[in-house]
């Protein structure tokens, strides 16, 4: 007699309770923030764990605050959430932009920015704007805590540096330097409820007379994970940003992509639209400085 | 024309006027009940394990393991249904081989594309009957393929049907055709149609100029947002009944009393509201496996696909690959017309090819034409109907050509499709003789609109086209009662598709009696209510409805008349029926109070009993369609991205009925259209494998992809309808993608030949440039 | 295991319902509360068929779970009008003749009424894109958006 698998549920109140499920549970087993790329696997049977572990139930995971400059926010946190936080919204304007192309109204209800980041997928909206931000990643297991650039925390699709009994408990932005922004866009055939076809966040810091002082560049949808481009940076540090400047920025970006063809655009569309992209994502960066 | 009903002007009160849709509230609260809103007590979930192969015979199927799940009760694989003969028979707007319809409803002997159906199981849960599909073991022998329409055509392609011959057929209007031999080898070319007026080559020769180009297309999907649902219970004398969501449910019956061997009269299906269909919903999918699971388990079984499903196995569009060839004198007059479209059945043969080669030149008043079409089969779903079903794949060609030799010749577009086009008396190439119909009239207005006068700027253009369906009748019927209260209770056996149908009948019926339209409630009989009704397409609801409709208001106010005679106790002529009242016809007759239809519907049982009227018809005077639009776009030269800036539709609807459900007609096929053009397409891998089989990567347009769509509706009378009706649904699709093409030149001044105007397609061509 | 039973407000009642760890609340909403005025179109969150409104928030029931509701407060399309009285919305979709089939009306209107909760004067620009999420095939759009703008006019007063 064979037997129907049955999938079980658990909805853990502390951090440490989710991690001993974690570390205990033999099977597959998911962490569930909102749910929207988990249930998506589980419908077209990509994914059938044996365990989902709710991690919204954790206040720690629910928290958004801001101290000493600094804000967490946990990694359960929505998107929506995250939109309609405005003072987060005018210091990272970046990563907003980035949370708000997740998906629809809908998606964005319940879609978090840490599930986006632990979802890794190359194309994820949010992760090249965080990249550039500076932002890291708060992992807890049995051991404490550690915190990792969400550049390292990204490995390749679908994967990250976590270990089988670890959970991303928060994303960590620096404290916002003055005369900085942000920006992140995207290009998608349609205006909304699509992937990047390529993607480009990033951060820059100006000086008083018109000089870039730090520049950071993250590039999506190019690579097997999100990329930092520092060729791309370093083209902008210590220069007016002039045309010339603007050309050889966009050169680097393309230099460092290396796109593949899929149903969603070929390697030529990504190369040359991830140039143009970038430089209008700096171009609004920029824009938002002044 | 005979058998036809006459267009008699008259002065309107409800027609033309905007009341709510009867269906509205329903919808609006969520009440309404769709396919898969209907449950039967005891039923059982069915599932369908699919081919995961695009060609491969099937060597053995082993359900053993997925039986002994507890809780799954059957399992049915092709072999539980009897084969048919090779037997063509028209349904919907498409004519099928029960031999193909067993096999696509069920494989046989080979698994034909990616998703074809090969087993169902029929379990006590829906996870259960999903987990079993997972212990289907099926010994597939996996066999070369092919998808794109041009490779299947080649000689030495992998062949789809070992034994299919090409079917020649030639029509030449006004003498017999040349006869041409039958290839001799089978081959994927099911058919291969030809229509020819005129001589093409003489006309040729006399041309100042001639453009001649190819065209692809993709295959699109109908993408309604209503999966495939159906419920079906049998009972252990025989007795079906089946709910299902369709656009003719007397088309659904047929087609399972047929694959099922069932009497008729045995089979009950009753529709559901339909969550869009748009031609996908004309034939069996779920039905037949339903009835047959229910068969066996005595219990109801319900089906329902998911989106991958619909995807991959329903629907979609041909794809096409077009040679247009047009010749025109150097005042612009064409001289000769010449058009091979090559369409992809998809598994088995029977692509709208008929629709396609008939509408592609006739807009144009063309001496000389010459049209081939052939019908190929290809490794993917067999194709069905969508909007205007093969005239946007034509027309795409045409009028790309069209506008190729409007601006060699230095003429406006719309100056040059008013100087060719087609009015009445004009003689198509396949023989029809139009009536009165109103192509230039929107030809002129689009001149005029002040759309197509706002200046442009940079990267932005403006492109026209224009479309072409010749609309049909077919059987209908309706059945109409006066109830005790004066109050109508319609019943119709037409789908309303969502075009709001039933609205526009009521407002039909009451403008007969002169009632306010709420005082008319439509229904939509199941097929034990009413005799046979074709499918609602080729845009056919409102007009053929419109006409049983008619017919059985006036056949019972004939009725009523006759009672008020009786009840004055006066001979029949001396009574008129007006404005809802019977009355004397002159005051000679006596001085007797009008009788309203309340007050005859109260005396009715006195007067004789209930009051009724019925119509079955195989509707007649078809009123043709056309359309013109007008399309501003603006390519952003950076990422080759489209977006449509303005969008007008003008069209001859012959009368409006309900404006507002005329312009979501055109608004819709418009959307449609745009994402025809711009976006949607079927991906395939290497593997014959569809790659996007959701709406995530099947990129219909979404609200922020559109703007307004601008509609301008031109009323010329079809002079074979009471009040002028054409049919208005499918005209909207067939200008939109030819109308962006042109449009984008005029911005990039790069014509493209292939559709989707994709973002990576565009900006490698502007590369290039 | 056997199923979990979960307490939660649908359209301002007490239910509760017992139902598999891995149930979609669609499934349970349509399946065993019986609400069939929300409807599926994809179960992937591409087409907002599923749109309800969680604890206010408006998600794709398709894109939760059952178990995950405990609690909470759903709102479906079935609580939109109060007694006899259509929601503004819902009279403007008929006035407008915003809908033809009607799948996808229940899903636009729980979006379209969040939407004006947050923003009751939107442009035409942030209506199209709130309601992004919402795929209908029909109307082309141009209805449901004009109803939507003339709605927020009429509840601004």
């Amino acid at each position: 007699m064979k037997r129907v698998k049955k999938m079980q549920y658990e909805s853990p109140k502390s951090i440490d309770d989710a991690i001993s499920l974690i570390s205990n549970s033999p099977g597959n087993v998911r962490l569930l923030a909102g749910g929207t790329d988990l249930l998506v696997q589980m419908q077209s049977q990509v994914a059938d764990p044996d365990l989902v572990i709710d991690i919204k139930n954790i206040k720690e995971m629910k928290e958004f605050k801001k101290e000493d400059g600094v804000y967490t926010v946990g990694a359960a946190v929505t998107g929506m959430e995250i939109i309609e936080h405005e003072e987060f919204g005018s210091d990272w304007p970046g990563v907003v932009d980035g949370v708000k192309l997740i998906g629809s109204i809908q998606i964005k209800g319940r879609a978090s920015m840490g599930g986006n980041l632990c979802n890794a997928s190359p194309a994820a909206d949010s992760i090249p704007a965080m990249i550039a931000s500076g932002a890291s990643a708060v992992i807890a297991g049995p051991n404490g805590r550690r915190e990792v650039l969400v550049e390292d925390f990204i490995k390749g699709p679908g994967k990250t540096s976590l270990k089988s009994n670890e959970i991303l408990l928060s994303v960590k932005f620096p404290i916002k330097k003055p005369n900085s922004s942000g920006a992140y866009l995207r290009f998608t055939p349609r205006t909304e409820m699509d992937i990047a076809v390529v993607g480009v966040g990033i951060n820059v810091t100006m000086s008083d007379s018109g000089i870039c002082e730090e520049a950071k560049v993250s590039i999506g949808a190019v690579a097997e994970k999100a990329l930092v481009v520092e060729d791309a940076a370093t083209a902008l540090v210590g220069n007016k940003i002039t045309d010339e400047i603007i050309e050889n920025f966009i050169s680097k970006v393309r230099a460092s992509a290396r796109p593949i063809n899929d149903k969603r655009g070929t390697v030529d569309f990504r190369i040359q639209v991830i140039g143009v992209i970038a430089k209008r994502a700096l171009k609004m960066a920029l824009e938002r400085i002044r | 024309m005979s058998d036809t009903v006459a267009y008699e002007e008259k002065k309107l009160k409800i027609i033309g006027t905007r009341p709510i849709r009867p269906d509205g509230v329903d919808k609006v609260t969520g009440r309404a009940r769709y396919g898969a809103d209907i449950n039967l007590p005891g039923q059982l979930f069915g599932s369908v394990y699919r081919s995961p192969y695009p060609h491969a015979i099937i060597k053995s199927i082993d359900v053993s393991a997925a039986l002994a799940i507890p809780g799954v009760k059957a399992a049915i694989t092709g072999d539980d249904f009897e084969d048919m003969p090779s037997q063509f028979i028209p349904v919907g707007e498409m004519v099928v081989n029960f031999r193909d319809m067993t096999r696509n409803v069920i494989a046989r002997e080979k698994a034909l594309y990616d998703g074809h159906p090969i087993v169902a199981i029929a379990a006590i849960s829906e996870s259960i009957a999903k987990e079993a599909l997972k212990h289907i073991k099926v010994d597939f022998e996996i066999l070369p393929h092919v998808i794109d329409v041009v490779e299947a055509m080649k000689p030495g392609a992998t062949l789809l049907h070992e034994e299919q011959y090409t079917l020649i057929e030639r029509k030449r209007l006004g003498s017999e055709p040349t006869t041409e031999s039958p290839p001799k080898e089978p081959s994927n070319i099911a058919k291969r149609l030809t229509w020819e007026k005129g001589d093409i080559e003489n006309g040729f020769s006399k041309a100042h100029i001639i453009i001649e180009k190819e065209f692809n297309t993709k295959p699109v999907h109908q993408g309604y947002i209503e999966p495939h649902a159906t419920v079906a219970t049998c009972t252990e004398d025989g007795q079906v009944e089946v709910y299902t969501c369709s656009q003719g449910h007397f088309v659904i019956r047929s087609q399972c009393a047929k694959l099922l061997g069932i009497e008729v009269s045995k089979i009950k299906v009753i529709p559901t509201e339909l969550g869009g269909g748009f031609g996908g919903k004309n034939n069996v999918y779920l039905e037949p496996l339903a009835i047959m699971l229910s068969k066996i388990v005595h219990r109801p079984v319900k089906m329902v696909m998911s989106r991958n499903e619909v995807f991959r196995a329903t629907g979609p569009s041909p794809a096409g690959h077009v040679k247009v060839k047009i010749g025109c004198d150097k005042n612009g007059n064409i001289v000769a017309a010449d058009a091979q479209i090559d369409m992809q059945s998809g598994a088995f043969p029977g692509s709208p090819l008929p629709q396609a080669t008939i509408t592609c030149f006739t807009r144009y008043d063309i001496e000389n034409v010459r049209v081939i079409g052939h019908d190929v089969t290809t490794n993917r779903p067999k194709v069905a109907a969508y909007r205007a079903p093969g005239a946007p794949i034509a027309a795409f060609g045409v009028e790309s050509v069209m506008d190729e030799l409007a601006e060699k010749l230095s003429i406006d577009p719309l100056d040059l499709r008013i100087m060719n086009a087609a009015k009445e008396g004009t003689q198509t190439y396949y023989g029809v003789t139009f009536p009165q119909i109103g192509f230039l009239e929107t030809l002129k207005r689009a001149k005029a609109h002040k759309n197509y006068n706002i200046p442009l700027e940079k990267n932005q253009g403006r492109g026209v086209a224009t479309g072409f369906w010749m609309n049909i009748g077919n059987d209908t019927t309706s059945s109409l009662n006066v109830n005790d209260d004066g109050t109508i209770a319609l019943t119709i056996g037409t789908i309303d598709v969502a075009g709001g149908s039933r609205s526009s009948l009521a407002m039909m019926v009451a403008e007969e009696f002169g009632i306010d339209s709420d005082k008319v409630r439509v229904t939509t009989g199941d097929t034990s209510q009413l005799g046979f009704n074709f499918v609602t397409a080729g845009s056919r609801g409102t007009f053929a409805g419109g006409i049983v409709a008619i017919l059985a208001a006036r056949k019972a106010i004939e009725e009523c008349k006759i009672r008020a005679a009786k009840t004055w106790n006066v001979p029949l002529d001396e009574v008129v029926w007006e404005d809802g009242y019977a009355r004397p016809a002159s005051s000679n007759v006596g001085g007797f109070d009008p009788l309203s239809l309340a007050d005859i519907a109260k005396n009715a049982t006195k007067t004789g009993g209930p009051i009724a009227g019925h119509s079955e018809k195989n509707v007649q005077g078809a009123g043709p369609g056309f359309g013109t639009q007008i399309v501003d776009v603006e390519v952003d030269k950076e990422t080759g991205s489209v977006k449509i800036l303005r969008h007008t539709v003008i069209q001859d609807a012959g009368k409006a009925i309900h404006p507002a459900y005329v312009e979501g007609q055109y608004q819709g096929g418009a959307v449609q259209g745009i994402g025809w053009a711009l976006n949607e397409e079927y991906i395939y891998g290497d593997d014959g494998k569809l790659q996007n089989t959701g709406f995530l990567d099947y990129r219909v347009p979404v609200a922020s992809d559109v703007p307004f769509i601008d509609t301008d509706i031109v009323e010329v009378p079809n002079p074979y309808h009471p009040y002028g009706v054409r049919g208005i649904g499918e005209v909207p699709i067939i200008p939109p993608t030819a109308a962006i093409a042109n449009a984008v030149y005029k911005a990039t001044g790069i014509r493209f030949n292939s559709l989707p105007l994709s973002p990576p397609k565009v900006l490698a061509a502007i590369t290039k440039k | 295991m056997t199923r979990r039973h979960i307490e939660a407000k649908i359209n301002g009642d007490n239910c509760d319902f017992l139902c598999e760890s891995n149930e979609t609340l669609l499934s349970v909403i349509r399946n065993q509360l019986q609400l069939t005025g929300t409807k599926e179109g994809c179960s992937t969150g591409d087409c907002g068929a599923c749109s309800v409104m969680l604890d206010g928030r408006l998600v794709c029931s398709c894109l939760t779970l059952a178990v995950e509701v405990e609690g909470k407060n759903i709102d479906t399309i079935e609580g939109m009008s109060n007694g006899e009285d259509l929601h503004i919305l819902q009279r403007k979709f008929l006035e407008h003749a915003a809908l033809q089939c009607g799948i996808c009306t229940p899903g636009f209107l729980i979006a379209a009424r969040a939407l004006l909760e947050k923003n009751p004067n939107p442009t035409e620009t942030e209506v199209r894109y709130w309601l992004a999420g919402n795929l209908c095939r029909c109307t082309g759009y141009h209805k449901i958006v004009e109803a939507v703008l003339d709605a927020a006019e009429e509840m601004r007063g």
